[in-house]
């Protein structure tokens, strides 16, 4: 094999093979690259020191650094949390009815609503809030369960019939179609619709008018404007959770639909619960927060 | 260094040889990357709250996998900020060690859902798998209507759990002979559930589709979705403690 040579045209060695005529240069690696080549066999070596990389008997190695995915992780969370401290501890020693008192401090908490809202709430509000049929729109200052800061953070914190939560605020519609005859319901529907003035009076909205009266004010109230006690909507305004045609209504009544919101306590802090009541609040429906000691003459949600 | 060349054309010119010697070669790579993983203590974190699917949970899991759900969705939130603020706690090896087989995922057209128990109602998750674009306008979700349509039909419930328990996931005696009872009671508020609450702690019961009259494969698919990452509590103090100073991971 020994029939190494060098090559008359290029002075190259050649490996010193030969098939059939045809020989191989011996070209040696240049050398930037056989150094980088050796560079990663020493970068892998510390790497391999520094970090965990083996794995043995009980556990890997640990590596000099001490490093783990999950304590950075925990570290970020940390430098995180620390840049947001001082606000979030204005903001959990604020009672939230007392927030618009600090102008600042409420931008921020509206702001770092915003972004909790876009993270947990879209999926049924709507990127705009706006909701659609069956989950109300939070622009507007029609409440079922109360607009004011207050309010807003009890059904956040709490939801709205949430399974296994003994605060939630909760109530139950009866199924109508169980209790009345179809052409009473047909009565009580031209009723509701003439409410809001949807419908003119007729004789099935007058005979619709009390059985109105001795079934539904309880909770809807005897001018029908609802009552936020029992998250009763508003029948006489325009807006309609589950639609506002004959046939929707009449539905709701038979066999009515009945709206769950989680209760977000046990998945987000107090802190950034307040921040969404304040985001919510901000969106133009926000009603003000009534002390019944301050003023008993004013009317306040039985519960807040 | 010639009898270096000399020995190695052998394996160069032998294919039985050279296919042996690469097998052996390609094998170490496997050997120390998987094999340590089923003797190292702390490849499944020690944590309190695991238990295997409820029956009506697993036959959820089973439409899931059916429904090639996997496809678009991941169930594995990874440790980086950015994940951890939008989805919750980064998921942890032991939330499925039940799960056979596991629902990981490195490609996400929609969101992960390692997390999405609780997060939303019952009613939402129908309305959206009936009609995703109702909810969110601009998902390229199909429609999964027809599981309010279809009954649930699993043919031999305890004959599933029995399968698991060959590969490891610890049902009772009890929870076989029960299988086909607990699947029902699971979504029927109205029936006696046995101890069903107690051999599944955290096992939710109710009716879950909205129609109680029934026991759809939508009942099952969304007790499955309502129950994903509920069962450790990652966030509790300790358990954060314990997750952030460990080595060797």
């Amino acid at each position: 094999m020994a029939n190494k040579r060098i090559d008359e045209a290029t002075q190259t060695e050649t490996v010193g093979h030969e098939w059939d005529g045809i020989e191989e240069l011996n070209t040696p690696l240049p050398r930037w690259w056989l150094w980088t080549f050796y560079a990663t066999i020493i970068f892998a070596i510390a790497y391999c020191v520094a970090y965990p990389a083996w794995p043995l008997v009980k556990q890997g190695t640990e590596g000099m650094l001490g490093w783990t995915s999950r304590g950075q992780l925990a570290k970020e969370m940390s430098a995180a949390d620390q840049a947001r401290t001082s606000v979030r501890e204005a903001l959990a020693r604020v009672p939230i009815e007392r927030l618009p008192e600090d102008g600042g401090l409420m931008r921020q908490a509206v702001a770092g609503g915003a972004a909790a809202f876009k993270v947990n709430c879209v999926q049924c509000h709507g990127a705009g809030a706006a909701g659609s049929k069956g989950f109300p729109n939070l622009n507007d200052d029609d409440w079922l369960w109360g607009g004011d800061l207050r309010a807003i953070e009890t059904t956040l914190v709490h939801g709205i019939r949430q399974p296994g939560d003994d605060q939630t605020r909760t109530s139950l519609m009866p199924s109508f179609g169980e209790i009345l005859e179809p052409g009473q319901i047909e009565d009580l529907t031209s009723y509701v619709l003439t409410l809001s003035g949807r419908e003119k009076p007729s004789a099935s909205a007058q005979r619709g008018a009390q059985l109105f009266a001795d079934n539904c004010t309880v909770c809807h109230g005897a001018d029908g404007k609802g009552l936020r006690e029992f998250g009763a909507p508003n029948l006489a305004d325009a807006i309609w959770l589950y639609g506002g045609t004959r046939e929707a209504v009449a539905s709701q009544i038979r066999n009515p639909h009945m709206g769950v919101m989680p209760a977000w306590n046990a998945r987000l802090d107090p802190v950034t619960i307040k921040m969404l009541a304040a985001y919510v609040h901000s969106l133009g429906g926000g009603e003000d927060f009534v002390e019944v000691a301050e003023n008993p003459a004013v009317e306040v949600d039985e519960q807040p | 260094m010639t009898s270096m060349t000399e020995r190695h054309k052998t394996l160069e010119k032998n294919v039985t040889l050279l296919g042996i010697a690469a097998l052996v070669t390609v094998a170490i790579g496997g050997i120390v990357e998987i094999a340590p993983l089923f003797w190292i203590d702390n490849t499944i974190e020690k944590v309190d709250g695991m238990r295997p699917y409820t029956p009506l949970e697993q036959a959820g899991r089973d439409i899931y996998v059916r429904e090639g759900c996997y496809v678009c969705h991941s169930q594995m939130i990874r440790p980086f900020r950015d994940e951890v603020e939008r989805y919750g706690h980064y998921s942890l090896a032991a939330e499925s060690m039940y799960d056979h087989p596991f629902q990981w995922g490195s490609k996400r057209t929609g969101p992960d859902l390692a997390r999405v128990g609780g997060r939303y109602s019952d009613a939402w998750h129908v309305q959206h798998l009936t009609d995703p674009q109702s909810v969110v306008p601009e998902s390229v979700m199909p429609q999964y209507g027809f599981l309010k349509e279809h009954d649930l039909v699993v043919d031999d419930p305890a004959a599933n759990l029995v399968a698991l328990r060959r590969v490891g996931v610890p049902y009772s005696d009890k929870d076989v002979e029960m299988a086909a009872a607990d699947l029902k009671a699971q979504a029927d508020p109205e029936a006696d559930a046995g101890d069903l609450a107690a051999r599944y702690p955290k096992a939710q019961i109710r009716d879950y589709d909205g129609d109680p009259t029934r026991l759809t494969e939508m009942d099952a698919l969304v007790a499955y979705l309502q129950m994903l990452g509920t069962l450790v509590d990652v966030d509790s103090a300790a358990a954060q403690e314990d997750l952030a100073t460990e080595k060797g991971r």
